[in-house]
């Protein structure tokens, strides 16, 4: 078990441009079963030698029984590629495109409301990966190790680092999912730690949030009202950011001076997770909790 | 990207919103101009910079006892001497900081009588994933605190990004507001909904009024503007694009998105060059834990080539404050032998004055590492974030 993508993964890859196809073979050669691409213009077409390419999301999910599809479409177009996807019935869209104008998203999320088999996870996030089974996304696979350990977090590099430092502690990782840096977006904390919750796979989650907005204090919620039982670290990004200031992820702005690490981190503590302070310490924290919790996550 | 009052005021009335009559001046002798034009007394003065608190902010050459950066003047003769005062002088609010803004133009426009302030904006509420409008009757003031302190003086409406603002709660904003039932709740239910469309129609991430006001005639209208738009949205807006003003800009953070480099300057004296927005917070903040203080925020991001990462390098090493640089990437997209040769081609072009620690993982690691080691540089390396950012800090202590 793992949560969202596994073995049964059958991958979509919408947008064939140069960086598309890169990580479609990245995703091929790591063992993904990639059965279809898309890419208006390129219909009847194969590429990666195999993988045939379909004008339409509709036309493609009908031939291959795809059941997931990570989007690499240019910014302006990646909105109408989610809502494709949606319309297609497809029910795992994971939109890894930087760069989405904010208000396109908030009428995807809208769309998404009538289309509620769907899940969307991003838009500018890494993607999803359960280590072993399914990549789905642009991270590096070889930072990976099947395991016990579900990470879940805003950013990208930030996550190979968390991932790194859990296979280099001698752990692995049952599912790691980029939830992404925009400050509207589709699958929350919330949501990724209920499934980490439920997933028999998970025994320890890591989740890593950064300033702006206040996915982390909903987590921090989610987990004080007792639904969420496994031990979770938590680590936020942006301590020593300016106010005001955008840092890198659309999402990443302390405004009206709300939205800081320090809330944040006072929250999900007041909640009974484990925090981080630094960076560097994010596995052997982990890796101290389990112990005093006698819990063996190896 | 931010814009000045006046910019927004042309957004305004391109939707119908009701704004005072007005136009800009670069010179004191346009100003004069302009103000005859208006044929009204008096004539308000206003400082055209990137920032709030423009009332009771002061000029540098001034001194407190001067003029802030909204003056009234009674005839076009006075409004060219407030505008003299203005042009060219350095203006410090509490949103500038002490270095202040060099003002570079003034709006001039129509005082009216006002017989009440109101305060309007649309905002992008992103726990709803809504854009929704929020009100008050404390017009003039700072919301935050009328948010923190009084949050029954503020309704907020949520808008359907598919269908904008309904005219029902239009009405229902308008009428909190203490709108006079009849026409002048309309008109103000009417400017409100012209206020959405102008946000969901530029991309916009905040169109504020504060003040809107009720004249003593009656009217409702939009004494000041303020909007901010989505960076991201820009390139399909190029009217908006064209209200850019690079003199509101840090000049490294100016050079820096013409690369497509994400470049904050920050107070500190380490450089640091990382890959992901992530763990560029992430190193800023291991930097802060070993005792030191970071010079900026540089995300090169994923797909970057040799190229910018030379350009990287040296925006970061183009400010004097910086004692030491330390360059952390953890390679996925982004490949450790490209950094490592960028860094190379920058250190032979521009010298390596301060020392450089680098910390390389991912993606082709060891090749990264043998090209820096064979380019005779005087590098030090690190292997976790961690000890990266203990030497770099030591180095910015000892020097080199």
């Amino acid at each position: 078990m793992s949560i969202l993508v596994g073995k049964d993964t059958r991958l979509l890859v919408q947008g064939l441009g140069k960086y598309g196809m890169v990580h479609a073979e990245g995703c091929k050669a790591y063992g993904t079963n990639l059965v279809a691409g898309v890419h208006p213009g390129k219909g009847g077409t194969k590429v990666l030698d195999t993988v045939p390419v379909f004008e339409t999301v509709t036309d493609a999910a009908r031939a291959t029984e795809a059941n997931a599809t990570m989007i690499y479409v240019p910014p302006f177009g990646a909105a109408d590629a989610i809502m494709e996807a949606a319309e297609a019935g497809i029910p795992l869209v994971a939109c890894i495109t930087e760069g989405i104008p904010a208000l396109d998203m908030t009428r995807v999320i809208r769309f998404l409301q009538d289309r509620p088999k769907t899940r969307l996870v991003g838009p500018n996030c890494p993607g999803v990966i359960t280590p072993g089974e399914c990549k789905m996304g642009i991270m590096p696979g070889y930072i990976h190790k099947p395991g016990h350990v579900g990470i879940v977090s805003r950013s990208g590099t930030l996550t190979y680092e968390a991932v790194w430092q859990v296979t280099q502690a001698g752990l692995g990782q049952s599912s790691c999912v980029g939830i992404g840096g925009d400050p509207v977006n589709g699958t929350s904390f919330v949501d990724v730690l209920r499934l980490f919750q439920e997933d028999a796979q998970t025994k320890a989650i890591i989740m890593i949030g950064e300033i702006g907005g206040s996915a982390e204090e909903d987590a921090a919620d989610l987990v004080k009202t007792g639904k969420v039982t496994k031990p979770v670290v938590a680590f936020i990004g942006g301590q020593t950011a300016p106010p005001g200031k955008r840092m890198g992820h659309a999402g990443a702005i302390i405004s009206g001076g709300h939205g800081t690490a320090k809330e944040k981190m006072s929250a999900l503590r007041a909640a009974g997770v484990t925090v981080a302070d630094k960076p560097a310490d994010i596995a052997s924290t982990l890796v101290r909790l389990l112990e005093e919790k006698r819990i063996d996550a190896r | 990207m931010n814009v000045h009052e006046f910019q927004a005021k042309e957004v305004f009335r391109r939707f119908g919103i009701p704004v005072p009559d007005g136009a800009v001046a670069e010179t004191a002798d346009q100003a004069e101009r302009v103000a005859a034009s208006l044929k009204v007394s008096p004539i308000v003065v206003k400082a055209q910079i990137h920032a709030g608190g423009r009332g009771k902010g002061r000029f540098k050459e001034h001194g407190p006892q001067g003029p802030g950066g909204v003056v009234l003047a009674k005839d076009p003769k006075e409004a060219r001497a407030i505008a003299e005062k203005m042009l060219g002088k350095t203006l410090v609010t509490k949103q500038t900081g002490e270095h202040g803004r060099v003002v570079k133009k003034v709006y001039l426009t129509a005082g009216c009588d006002i017989a009440r302030e109101l305060y309007v904006a649309v905002v992008l509420d992103r726990k709803i994933k809504k854009p929704v409008v929020m009100v008050s009757q404390a017009g003039g003031v700072d919301i935050e605190e009328v948010a923190e302190k009084t949050p029954e003086k503020i309704l907020k409406e949520a808008v359907d990004p598919l269908f904008s603002l309904a005219g029902f709660q239009a009405r229902r904003l308008a009428l909190f507001l203490g709108l006079k039932p009849g026409e002048q709740a309309n008109e103000g239910a009417k400017l409100l909904k012209a206020l959405v469309r102008a946000y969901m129609e530029t991309d916009a991430s905040l169109a504020e009024i504060n003040p809107m006001i009720v004249s003593k005639d009656g009217k409702v209208m939009a004494l000041d503007a303020k909007m901010n738009f989505d960076d991201n949205a820009l390139e399909r807006h190029p009217e908006i694009l064209a209200y850019r003003d690079k003199n509101e800009e840090e000049p490294a953070e100016t050079l820096a998105k013409e690369l497509d480099l994400s470049y904050i300057a920050l107070d500190g004296d380490i450089g640091c060059m990382v890959n992901g927005a992530g763990l560029a917070m992430a190193t800023m903040d291991m930097i802060k834990y070993a005792g030191g203080a970071p010079a900026n925020f540089l995300d090169v991001g994923g797909g970057a080539t040799e190229q910018k990462v030379t350009e990287a390098f040296k925006i970061i090493l183009s400010s004097p404050q910086v004692k030491a640089v330390l360059v952390n990437i953890f390679g996925g997209i982004m490949r450790c032998d490209v950094v490592a040769a960028g860094v190379i081609a920058a250190a032979k072009k521009l010298g390596l004055k301060v020392p450089v620690v680098v910390r390389l993982e991912g993606a082709k690691v060891q090749e990264g590492k043998k090209l820096l080691e064979e380019s005779g540089l005087e590098l030090e390396f690190a292997s976790g974030l961690a000890e990266a950012a203990q030497k770099v800090v030591a180095a910015s202590r000892g020097g080199k």
